[in-house]
């Protein structure tokens, strides 16, 4: 009798497995929310200190075109103004959004309705490969190719906006690639079926039905490959120019938000204005990822089926 | 389904990276532990700053070491604007800059010792196209400035100039400003972050225009003589050159036996006369002139 209470009342070995495990995975959470949490405070304080330390109106920050930050201008404010970084930023990332996308596509339908067993074991690899070259190797390309090749044709010095949309064109193709067949591919099989079996070819079951049903994972896909153009640093700075103006046109020197800091950061000193203007250049890229990442969510919690 | 494979991929990789960065972090901490433990001259120096003055401080710092096994020296870049803000901080023993700690912003300069260890002298550099080899110094400043936009009009070729500078805050780039400019704003224009890159750009862009330290200079492009002065190291030595500045290494306080013995090393002339040369700076010797903090020139 005694034997079996105790049997029953003490934890078993499994039981402290179980603990055990539970506490890895507990302690593991834990650190990469203390590491996140970190993250943000300190470019957020770091990033901050430019408005409540500095006095910098957030609204000059964002809206002027003048970028100086050693500098004051006549009335005495910092010459802060993020608005060329900015916009040149979103022009990037959109443009190479918008010429990536029906490449993307394209292959990503090739390889999801076309393309043979043999076919798409050729191109998997293929794709993948060109998300591994690391960003300095494309930078070093663009360099050598793309902005000679813009300098012949368009005139100018090559470097802007145009070099940089192209570098990074490449470099999201494979990402909204690989994202997009996964979502052709999920589409279910009878939907297919259905479509053909009510005498629909093929090109209008992929166009009226697939490509339909598979939005939310492309746009998703789309979302994925902008948020890596917005980010990019070295490729990008290696080929724009790097020049805090706001871009007259597609092939004027400009700056993007992650070229500026990888130029300066270097040459500031802590705790200095020049230094705080960049932070808050971080703190608006830390805020556009995170908008990007809630839009996936939104997209992807209206897009089941 | 595929997407969950990527991100665990991902991750796994991550791991992967955080296991070998802290193996090869022991293994250089074990490796200073072992060699710590004679009795000359020993202990772990970290060098971090100016990209400038990099290369010959790593050389400088791998000839020590083989000499002096216990001491373990660590270089690194980051920009003069690290380097002295570090030492500033103590995060770091020295701080490399290529401009004087008074010169910037934030820093604090009456705690960290200045230590000269070269001078750079820098030249305005063109593309070849451009057909210009001289220029006087109020031309240069002009077309820093933007005031003059077409080689054509200081008797080169009929093509735009395209200023191609350095970013802000750049020890080149102060060098140049206070020496050319003297305190007039530089036109807004391209800006790269290494002498590398902008030899590149200068040599490849038709009417492109730069500064750079002598040692980036090569026969694809053409360096300016201003007034009628080539820019060679005699003429930076007797000061006949205007554009030339000291390579510092800062320490935060009076720096410790291992560090004196290192920054003595890098004065001695075993250095000064061979690698400083070899490596395109002009020794610290040489000089005929000094100048201070706020560039006033004093023969020596």
């Amino acid at each position: 009798m005694d034997d079996i209470q105790k049997k029953l009342q003490t934890k078993s070995k499994a039981t402290f497995q179980d603990y055990f495990g539970k506490g890895i995975c507990y302690l593991c959470i834990g650190l990469i929310i203390l590491l996140v949490t970190c993250i943000l405070y300190f470019i957020a304080s770091k990033g901050l200190a430019t408005f409540t330390k500095d006095h910098v109106r957030v609204l000059d920050f964002l809206t002027k075109s003048n970028w100086n930050p050693g500098a004051t201008d006549a009335s005495g404010h910092p010459e802060v103004g993020a608005l060329p970084m900015i916009v040149t930023s979103f022009s990037v990332t959109l443009l190479a959004a918008l010429i990536a996308t029906p490449f993307a596509l394209g292959v990503a339908i090739f390889m999801a309705e076309f393309s043979s067993k043999r076919g798409s074991k050729i191109l998997q690899p293929v794709i993948e490969l060109l998300v591994g070259i690391p960003s300095v190797v494309y930078g070093f390309i663009g360099l050598t190719v793309v902005v000679p090749f813009i300098r012949n044709i368009f005139g100018g010095t090559g470097f802007g906006i145009l070099s940089g949309t192209l570098v990074l064109f490449v470099m999201i193709l494979p990402t909204i690639t690989s994202l997009s067949v996964d979502s052709l591919k999920s589409v279910p099989l009878y939907y297919r079926q259905a479509s053909l079996a009510l005498g629909a070819t093929r090109w209008q079951t992929i166009y009226k039905v697939i490509l339909r049903a598979a939005v939310p994972g492309i746009l998703t896909a789309i979302i994925f490959g902008m948020a890596r153009a917005f980010g990019e640093a070295l490729a990008v700075q290696m080929v724009i120019g790097n020049a805090a103006l706001m871009p007259k046109n597609l092939i004027s020197p400009a700056s993007t938000l992650t070229s500026k800091l990888t130029t300066d950061i270097g040459n500031t000193v802590m705790g200095t204005l020049p230094n705080n203007a960049l932070w808050s250049l971080a703190l608006i890229l830390l805020l556009m990822s995170l908008a990007l990442n809630m839009l996936v969510k939104f997209i992807g919690k209206r897009g089941r089926f | 389904m595929k997407k969950k494979t990527i991100i665990s991929l991902v991750l796994g990789f991550a791991a992967l990276m955080l296991v070998l960065t802290g193996c090869a972090n022991n293994s250089s901490k074990s490796a200073t532990s072992s060699k710590s433990s004679s009795s000359e001259a020993s202990g772990k120096i970290t060098v971090v700053g100016s990209t400038a003055l990099q290369p010959l401080v790593e050389k400088g710092a791998a000839n020590f070491q083989k000499k002096n096994s216990k001491v373990n020296i660590t270089v690194q870049g980051g920009g003069s604007g690290t380097g002295l803000s570090q030492v500033q901080d103590k995060s770091v023993t020295i701080g490399n800059s290529d401009i004087f700690a008074e010169e910037k912003q934030g820093i604090d300069s009456k705690k960290l010792v200045d230590h000269k260890v070269a001078v750079v002298g820098m030249a305005p550099v063109v593309n070849k196209d451009a057909n210009v080899k001289n220029l006087t110094m109020d031309q240069v400043k002009q077309i820093f400035t933007g005031k003059i936009t077409n080689w054509k009009e200081v008797g080169g070729k009929d093509e735009t100039i395209t200023v191609v500078n350095r970013a802000k805050g750049s020890g080149t780039r102060a060098t140049f400003e206070a020496a050319v400019l003297k305190g007039s704003e530089a036109v807004k224009s391209q800006e790269q972050d290494s002498n590398g890159t902008v030899q590149k750009i200068v040599e490849s862009t038709p009417g492109a225009v730069s500064y750079l330290a002598f040692s980036y200079i090569n026969d694809k492009i053409q360096p300016i003589s201003i007034d009628n002065v080539k820019p060679t190291d005699d003429n930076v030595e007797s000061d006949k050159w205007k554009i030339w500045s000291y390579e510092h290494m800062y320490t935060n306080g009076k720096p410790d036996s291992a560090t004196t013995k290192f920054l003595d090393y890098m004065n001695s002339k075993d250095v000064q006369d061979s690698l400083v040369k070899d490596m395109g700076y002009i020794s610290i010797h040489n000089m005929k002139v000094q100048k201070d903090s706020k560039g006033t020139v004093s023969s020596k």
